[in-house]
């Protein structure tokens, strides 16, 4: 069963009530939520993604709640709980839903070492993976979206997620936030592709969600080996170049760019090497969305 | 809700359990699983079921979803482990050849040691028993190599110095790991007064030569003094494992029982020798000699007080269900912090400490809340 075949009024109950399970890639997510405005949203975003069925294991527990007092009318705001434990700071009420998603980020980050961790985009063509690690700013949301938008099926805009044992990638599949400039971009870009509301004021600007695409919840179970690296930059004005890097640069890049390199120690380093030694390596730089994306479907074809 | 809460009830004892017979995990169901991944998470204990598990040749038998939880544990557990061994290879590279009797205790002397508590134990800390003579240059040392100080406001630092028996916790910017400094094993001020000399004196090598650890029973009787008279039962339950290990691990010995009365009565100790028994049989079945248990028996407070710490410490090592905390267990958790102070320092001095304490801990938790909210992504 997925979300969507959930009526509303169950959905809430179940919300309120003893949680729903959520199916997110490898994660299995219970949430629970007693605030205004999260339910709706929520369901729209997610309604494609299947719900586990009791009982079950879950992975993370998330919970959302109005705190009391004079809170409740003044400035309301919502509150996340990981696991029962406070780990951010209230946000405005209106802000629940990319509070949720954050949240959820920050969960699998601090917990899910049974992965190596990139802080990458990830998408896949021809059965293999383009991986576009970088850090905020890169403009790593907008060119997974943009390739996306042309076919591309999305794995990951967040996580690259490589299995320890066999280096595989696994999909896990969520809404893109897009920031800023970059909004209004992909909206130009692509006008088919469906933007949840704009959230103003959050600690990164504006943020905007783009639905995750039915096709890749779909096939968020199938791992697929990774094929190519690409380093993304954008900046504004430049030439278009996607320049061949070493592997022991890619090696560092990546390492660096990892979320928990370090914690893995030997099995880090392995696979990280791995990696590097399975993918050819660039780095792009890029002002033009469709002159990058024509780069690199050129790259896959060959 | 009544569902809930029952459930929430049940919760707090499925990690006892797990940690007494291991054996019944395999029968458990997913909603059992679900709530001992969290509890055993939150208590610091994941990494330990896992080890369990392994050790049992059974990690196959799970479901797919718990053995991702126990491999993610061991990542981490392996992490801060290595971590630790680095922080004391930086230790002794400091020390330049210096002739320091550099005494590791708690998790670092179980995991250098290769004793069973280092078995799946997270540490956050290196802790070193230093004579006093030699704090200060020792101190010297660290500072003059790039540790620093974690305690910056002057208060504390004056509090470490007069009152405790170590050191105000210093680390090394490059890694983080705080080294705690100790001189003795109990507060300077507290009605406990082992002779630290004799732990020195008893203090056994390792392999390397540089390092040391105290004896089986003086082992055995500071992890008692440091769970029930530190006043931190954040790792409560953790402890009390360590201390259910080396009772069994050393216990095999004949000698080690006789010997550790005896220490434990010359050293006036027999309080927490005491209490750790009863805890480890209460709580995680132990398996003690009754000779043993009646000879500390000798230690035991008067009957309300022994009711009181019951209540108290059941209420503090038996995790709650995280999603129904009780207020008991954050009431039970204050009152041994405050009698923990209680037990070093005079009531006057107590006030006030406690007073100066509450409002820094508020200032730190407003500093605390926003890091994080900024370290997220």
């Amino acid at each position: 069963m997925n979300l969507a075949e959930l009526p509303g009024e169950a959905l809430a109950r179940r919300l309120e009530g003893k949680g729903i399970l959520l199916q997110t890639g490898p994660f299995t997510v219970r949430i629970h939520s007693r605030v205004e405005g999260f339910t709706q949203q929520f369901r729209r975003f997610y309604a494609s993604f299947p719900v586990v069925s009791e009982p079950a294991i879950a992975d993370f527990h998330v919970r959302l709640i109005m705190p009391g007092g004079i809170r409740r009318r003044w400035r309301p705001q919502v509150l996340l709980l990981l696991d029962g434990q406070e780990v951010f700071l209230p946000y405005p009420l209106s802000h629940a839903f990319p509070l949720f998603e954050w949240g959820l980020n920050w969960a699998i980050a601090m917990q899910a070492h049974q992965y190596l961790m990139l802080h990458s985009a990830a998408v896949e063509t021809a059965g293999k993976v383009m991986l576009l690690p970088a850090w905020p700013g890169s403009g790593k949301s907008t060119l997974c979206a943009a390739l996306v938008s042309r076919g591309w099926r999305l794995f990951s805009d967040e996580f690259g997620l490589v299995r320890i044992d066999d280096g595989l990638l696994v999909p896990l599949p969520r809404p893109t936030p897009l920031k800023n400039k970059s909004i209004d971009v992909i909206r130009e870009f692509a006008p088919g592709l469906e933007f949840g509301p704009a959230f103003h004021g959050t600690r990164k600007g504006t943020v905007a969600h783009l639905r995750t695409p039915d096709a890749s919840v779909a096939q968020a179970h199938i791992t697929a080996p990774p094929g190519w690296l690409v380093f993304p930059r954008y900046q504004a004005g430049v030439p278009l170049s996607l320049k061949p890097i070493a592997r022991p640069q890619a090696f560092l890049k990546l390492a660096n760019n990892s979320f928990n390199y370090q914690l893995l120690g030997l099995h880090g380093f392995q696979a990280v090497t791995r990696l590097v030694r399975h993918c050819d390596c660039y780095i792009l730089s890029y002002s033009d969305l469709d002159e990058a994306i024509i780069k690199l479907n050129q790259l896959t074809d060959t | 809700m009544m569902a809930n809460r029952k459930n929430g009830y049940r919760g707090t004892g499925i990690l006892l359990t797990a940690l007494r017979e291991p054996g019944r995990m395999m029968g458990f169901e997913p909603g059992e699983w679900d709530l001992l991944l969290r509890v055993a998470r939150h208590t610091r204990l994941l990494g330990r079921l896992a080890v369990i598990v392994d050790e049992a040749g059974e990690m196959e038998q799970l479901p797919a979803s718990v053995r991702d939880h126990f491999k993610a544990a061991r990542v981490f557990v392996t992490h801060y482990q290595r971590t630790a061994r680095w922080e004391i290879n930086r230790i002794l590279a400091a020390l330049e050849g210096d002739d320091v009797p550099l005494v590791l205790l708690k998790g670092g002397a179980y995991i250098l040691a290769g004793l069973p508590p280092s078995r799946g134990r997270l540490l956050s800390d290196v802790d070193l028993l230093v004579p006093r003579e030699l704090l200060d240059s020792f101190e010297q040392t660290l500072l003059a190599h790039g540790w620093e100080s974690v305690k910056l406001e002057e208060y504390d630092q004056r509090y470490y110095r007069t009152w405790m028996h170590e050191l105000p916790p210093l680390s090394h910017p490059e890694r983080g790991l705080e080294v705690d400094i100790h001189h003795t094993i109990s507060p300077l001020t507290s009605r406990l007064n082992p002779d630290p000399e004799k732990l020195f004196r008893d203090s056994i090598s390792l392999a390397d030569k540089r390092l040391r650890v105290l004896q089986p029973v003086d082992m055995v009787l500071h992890s008692a003094v440091h769970l029930f008279h530190d006043g931190e039962f954040i790792n409560g339950l953790r402890d009390l494992v360590d201390l259910a290990d080396l009772f069994q691990h050393f216990g095999k010995h004949a000698d080690f029982w006789e010997k550790l009365v005896g220490r434990a009565r010359s050293q006036g100790l027999l309080r927490p020798l005491f209490y750790a028994l009863r805890y480890t049989k209460r709580l995680l079945a132990a398996e003690l000699p009754d000779s043993v248990v009646a000879a500390a028996g000798e230690g035991a407070p008067s009957g309300p007080i022994l009711r009181l710490m019951d209540n108290l410490i059941e209420a503090v090592m038996i995790p709650e269900h995280p999603d129904f905390p009780r207020r008991r267990r954050a009431a039970a958790q204050w009152l041994l912090y405050v009698r923990s102070h209680w037990l070093r320092m005079p009531p006057g001095m107590l006030l006030q400490h406690l007073a100066r304490k509450k409002i820094m801990r508020w200032r730190q938790r407003k500093t605390i809340a926003r890091t994080s909210a900024q370290g997220s992504r």
